[in-house]
């Protein structure tokens, strides 16, 4: 592709790109309304948004990554073609991302510079990994500081999404003692929307069904407290669990490879934090809807939820003690301790009161 | 400090400070009790003080003839919330759990529905003998601060474990560490309070009963 075609491609609206790429209006209508599904929207919404999608510019999405894994790009590429997330794909026009793009240097950086001139308040910044304040030369891009890239690329953009736990909420780099001075985007950028998607990695659907509902409606997707989309984040694992009803009967898993592990009962006494996790994995699955972590015989480790790696052992069931617990000989001997003391002065208060008794004579009542 | 945060303080730093204060003050208030010690009773026992004290602990455990017609709700009531509260308490597999890593004891669970059946019907009897405490004037003069606040300490691990696990008032996380807090202010006040009467209660009804054997008035 030449830069002229490159650039015709990037102005095309999302009904043109579509087209281009042999997908039909059957096919188009079929992913709208799925994708009004996916966002809880009611039925009539599919209508509107395959009207809004058709005509919508694709925008341009630059993808900043800072102390990250890679992880979530990896998610974000595991779309099946024909699949939502590789339809949803050619919906954008991704003019700037590490991994994926074939520039590298100075051209790459050119690249997001004008995709930023030319999209100027209308482009999307897609953010993974969090930014180190503890010292800027922890984490660089072309020498240039992650807050310094971010500050600049995310001046003139339309809003920000926090891709995966580390960008959303801090993540892996800020567990303690977080040596980096890990934050996440949300305590950096304030003056721009910021949707957070965490999850590590967040499943590919709920990245893409942020953008189409962005393209469809042209605003972000209701939030709840902690920025992530409600339509994704609304409930938690372990109340869409297909597991569940073995917790309500009492049914679980003791060990990985014991009978009730095998009868694919309750993985709670495991430590699966499904009960505290936000996410849509019960649901949505992953895989092109293969399964998730509880099905295939792993508790849920709540990647999707704020300081995950410190909310105690992977392996502690939520009831359980979040470290071993340090109650021990010192307790009991101190229990013992006061015990002895107050036994002390208790007996010590009865022999005076025993040696201040006066004997009562018969004189001294009849005085 | 987010949800899950509070959550892991509770169980963890909150757990240990209110198990270490629970530890102390247990073994503290006990050997203070039994190290009171009382004066030699230098007569000849005219009864069996044994059997009697354990005779006291049963009877002391049912209603004195006549007393169920005259104050149903302390009796009926009092057995409700009080097996009720042993059954949510040693019977929900989460419980169960807690305790088999502490303890290293296990034993099976209820299944959740019977559990929160109980529950509410534990809630239902606590609230009953609230409302006969608030509306006996002879107990309602017999009550002091200590009677409400124990109450309100017995009661609000009952409800915010109810409601959390209805996903009611509060998101789950925050609800489940409120319940866990909830449990552990009971822990840190227990020793200190009359809900020391768990560790207390068969031990002094024992020893009345044996006193009682031993001046001849077995019981």
């Amino acid at each position: 592709m030449d830069l002229l075609e490159y650039r015709a491609t990037r102005t095309k609206t999302v009904g043109e790109a579509l087209e281009q790429h042999g997908i039909d209006r059957r096919d188009f209508l079929k992913l709208c309304a799925a994708m009004a599904t996916l966002l809880a929207l009611p039925a009539s919404a599919a209508e509107q948004l395959a009207v809004a999608l058709a005509k919508a510019r694709r925008p341009s999405v630059i993808w900043l990554s800072f102390q990250e894994c890679t992880g979530c790009t990896e998610s974000l590429t595991r779309s099946h073609s024909p699949s939502l997330e590789s339809l949803i794909f050619d919906m954008i026009s991704l003019d700037y991302h590490h991994t994926l793009q074939a520039a590298s240097g100075e051209a790459a950086e050119a690249a997001r510079e004008a995709a930023m001139k030319e999209n100027a308040g209308k482009y999307l910044v897609a953010v993974d990994g969090s930014v180190p304040m503890g010292n800027p030369g922890y984490s660089t891009i072309a020498g240039v500081a992650n807050i310094d890239v971010l500050r600049e690329t995310a001046k003139d953009a339309a809003a920000i999404l926090a891709v995966g736990t580390c960008a959303a909420y801090g993540g892996l780099p800020a567990a303690q003692p977080n040596p980096t001075g890990a934050v996440a985007i949300s305590e950096l950028i304030k003056d721009k929307p910021v949707v957070n998607i965490p999850g590590c990695p967040p499943i590919p659907t709920v990245i893409t069904g942020v953008i189409a509902h962005y393209l469809a409606f042209g605003a972000l997707p209701e939030l709840d407290a902690l920025g992530r989309p409600k339509a994704f984040y609304g409930e938690t694992i372990h109340d869409r669990c297909y597991r569940r009803p073995f917790y309500d009967q009492g049914k679980f898993a003791e060990t990985f490879d014991d009978e009730g592990a095998r009868r694919g009962w309750c993985l709670f006494k495991l430590g699966c934090k499904g009960p505290v996790t936000y996410n849509a994995c019960a649901t949505m699955k992953w895989n092109g809807g293969v399964s998730f972590p509880i099905q295939s015989g792993h508790g849920c480790i709540g990647c999707s939820e704020p300081n995950f790696w410190d909310a105690g052992g992977f392996y502690e069931a939520l009831s359980m003690p979040a470290h071993p617990l340090k109650v021990g000989a010192a307790a009991a001997a101190a229990g013992v301790a006061a015990g002895a003391a107050v036994t002390f002065f208790n007996r010590k208060k009865k022999g005076a009161a025993k040696a201040g008794h006066e004997t009562t004579t018969l004189e001294d009542l009849e005085r | 400090m987010g949800e899950l945060q509070f959550l892991t303080w509770v169980r963890g730093s909150g757990l240990n400070l209110a198990l270490t204060i629970f530890v102390v003050g247990v073994l503290w208030r006990l050997i203070e009790i039994y190290g009171l010690g009382r004066k030699k009773d230098l007569s000849a026992s005219r009864s069996t003080p044994g059997a009697s004290g354990w005779a006291t602990i049963l009877r002391r455990s049912l209603p004195p003839p006549g007393m169920l017609p005259a104050s149903p709700v302390s009796y009926i009531g009092g057995y409700v919330f009080h097996v009720g509260l042993a059954v949510v308490v040693f019977l929900f597999a989460p419980h169960i759990a807690l305790l088999t890593s502490i303890a290293g004891v296990v034993w099976p669970a209820l299944p959740s529905q019977v559990v929160d059946f109980v529950t509410v019907v534990t809630m239902a009897a606590m609230i009953a003998v609230l409302v006969d405490r608030l509306f006996k004037p002879v107990k309602r003069f017999l009550s002091t601060f200590g009677d409400w606040f124990t109450w309100t300490l017995t009661f609000l691990p009952l409800l915010t474990g109810w409601l959390a696990v209805h996903h009611l008032l509060l998101p789950y996380t925050l609800m489940l560490a409120v319940h866990i807090l909830s449990v552990e202010l009971l822990l840190v006040f227990l020793p200190f309070t009359k809900l020391f009467h768990a560790f207390t209660v068969f031990g002094s009804r024992w020893f009345n009963g044996a006193v009682n054997g031993h001046k001849g008035v077995p019981v």
